[in-house]
């Protein structure tokens, strides 16, 4: 049976379902929030329609473009942390039986689908004075006594790189897999040392897919907003954070969309990016 | 050398992914509720805990059958979905995959914010059924990727045949499109399942003030200090994962799952 167009009104039943409840639990829910970035705060949490800037005008001020600028920073650092720790790893890994590669799949796997809440916890235990690692290091006689490493930008850059690094692998590995391993043979064969065919002949071929990869583990990142909180101190809250914080705590309901929308609007315009950046993989 | 290499940096990685489960389960087994590690004493109490505490009993109540649920409201809408999609031509269609994959492309606290917001208007906001369409929205991504890799990997042929001798399109589906997309459908049931498990801020802010599922337990908690439970829920949720993507890993083909088409080369 092959693919053919829909005859009668019938064939389109299937896609009832599917459509309506992508439309209302999503669509809807997206032009709401949309909207309810134009509407007027109340004092009290509450809001009301009516259609005005100021929530986007509230962009405009230094503390705004702080967070914002320190997010973007904090992003971009995650992406190459991973990218950088991920290319050599996922490499390697393709390269490996399938039954190892089954086993590393999963363990990523397991760490991918963690909650937040218990990366941000685990490694606060473990940057804890009690129970962490600078106790190894007082045992090894490195270091004098234990403390804290956490809160501070290095346990949050740390937490959000072991969030991230799972992730990155697993859209590195498609691309990796289907990699001719003729290239590297070709390098091989010249002479080329296999440091030297890594960096001369994989990095290059794959330049496309890094620079997607890139994109993606940097939204991904942009997308974290506890470990900050739980690793972090307030001048390393990320808009994530910020928009929880509004929407939660300060019940702004229309400040916090409005940072929504433009959070949407800075990953569209990445994942435009993403897109172009693949279809030049495919060209070339 | 190059063998060496790649085992440090494998021993390396994996260090680095392990070393925070290693002292959370150590934690997890402390006799006395201390953060401390290497654990002072030895005691499983901290899982029973989890169990016998009506608190964090009601929790994994709520988590579990959240997950259950929402996992199966998701494929619901995908298997028809990415049906659709493979049976028919229809180009304008392809609208609903987008939509379909968005939610888990954007940051999670768009989907979040955005179902919050829908709720508080349409007044069901804090009802538990709302979080379970929520997530099934949000997770969603998951079946149908994995359905619409099934679908492209059922020989054309075979529907053919069936039809020639007469099947009509019910028949087709129930006696070879259904067994051939069962194990597609069993791991994206899975993926969702275990994701939704785990999920916090679209739970948070559906339900967060009138349930608690088990990542807002702990997130909740841990705003009031430190209890072992925390560390003997974690190491329980770590051990799920594993013990449902091996099953995933036995019975399917994780490889290729996970976009890795050569898979029948090594």
């Amino acid at each position: 049976m092959r693919r053919e167009p829909p005859q009668t009104l019938g064939d389109y039943a299937p896609l009832l379902f599917p459509a309506a409840m992508l439309t209302i639990f999503f669509v809807v829910p997206f032009g709401t929030m949309i909207a309810v970035s134009f509407f007027q705060r109340q004092q009290g949490g509450f809001y009301t329609p009516a259609f005005v800037f100021d929530n986007y005008a509230r962009f405009l001020s230094a503390f705004f473009g702080g967070v914002l600028g320190f997010s973007l920073l904090l992003a971009i650092t995650v992406a190459i942390c991973c990218v950088v720790l991920a290319l050599p790893f996922t490499y390697m890994l393709t390269r490996m039986g399938r039954k190892v590669q089954v086993v590393w799949l999963v363990a990523l796997l397991s760490i991918l689908s963690l909650s937040e809440v218990i990366i941000g916890f685990a490694w606060s235990t473990l940057f804890s004075r009690t129970a962490g690692i600078t106790n190894i290091l007082v045992a090894l006689g490195i270091m004098s006594e234990a403390k804290a490493l956490t809160p501070s930008f290095g346990a949050v850059l740390t937490g959000m790189v072991y969030q991230a690094f799972p992730y990155t692998v697993l859209v590195l590995f498609p691309a990796l897999v289907r990699l001719d391993p003729t290239l590297t043979e070709a390098a091989r064969t010249l002479g080329a040392s296999p440091l030297k065919a890594f960096f001369t002949v994989v990095v290059p071929a794959l330049r496309n897919t890094i620079t997607a990869t890139l994109i993606m583990v940097f939204i991904f990142a942009l997308g974290s907003y506890l470990l900050p909180q739980l690793l972090g101190r307030p001048q390393h809250w990320t808009l994530s954070v910020l928009i929880t914080d509004q929407a939660i705590y300060q019940s702004n309901m229309p400040f916090a969309a409005a940072m929504a929308v433009f959070l949407v609007l800075v990953t569209l315009g990445l994942v435009a990016l993403t897109v172009i950046a693949g279809r030049k993989g495919e060209a070339a | 050398m190059t063998t060496i290499f790649r085992k440090a940096y494998f021993f390396l990685i994996g260090l680095f992914l392990a070393l925070p489960l290693i002292v959370v389960a150590g934690v997890s087994v402390n006799a006395k509720q201390t953060l401390a590690f290497p654990p002072q004493g030895f005691s499983l109490s901290w899982y029973g805990e989890i169990f016998l505490n009506p608190e964090w009993r009601s929790a994994l109540f709520a988590s579990v059958t959240l997950a259950l649920l929402s996992a199966a409201f998701a494929v619901a809408i995908a298997l028809p979905l990415a049906w659709f999609l493979w049976r028919r031509i229809a180009p304008w269609a392809n609208i609903f995959q987008l939509l379909g994959v968005a939610p888990f492309t954007l940051p999670p606290v768009i989907t979040a914010l955005g179902l919050l917001t829908f709720w508080a208007t349409v007044g069901f906001y804090g009802q538990p059924w709302t979080a379970v369409v929520s997530h099934a929205i949000f997770f969603v991504t998951l079946p149908l990727v994995t359905l619409s890799l099934g679908f492209t990997s059922i020989d054309r042929s075979l529907v053919e045949a069936a039809a020639t001798m007469g099947a009509d399109e019910r028949t087709i589906f129930r006696t070879i499109v259904l067994p051939l997309i069962l194990p597609y459908i069993v791991s994206g049931y899975a993926f969702a399942f275990v994701l939704s498990l785990n999920e916090y801020i679209v739970a948070y802010m559906t339900v967060g003030f009138t349930m608690e599922t088990l990542p807002i337990k702990i997130f909740n908690a841990l705003r009031y200090g430190y209890t072992p439970t925390m560390a003997s829920v974690t190491i329980l949720f770590v051990t799920t994962a594993a013990v449902i993507f091996g099953l995933v890993a036995r019975f399917g083909d994780l490889p290729k799952l996970l976009g890795a088409m050569s898979s029948d080369g090594k």
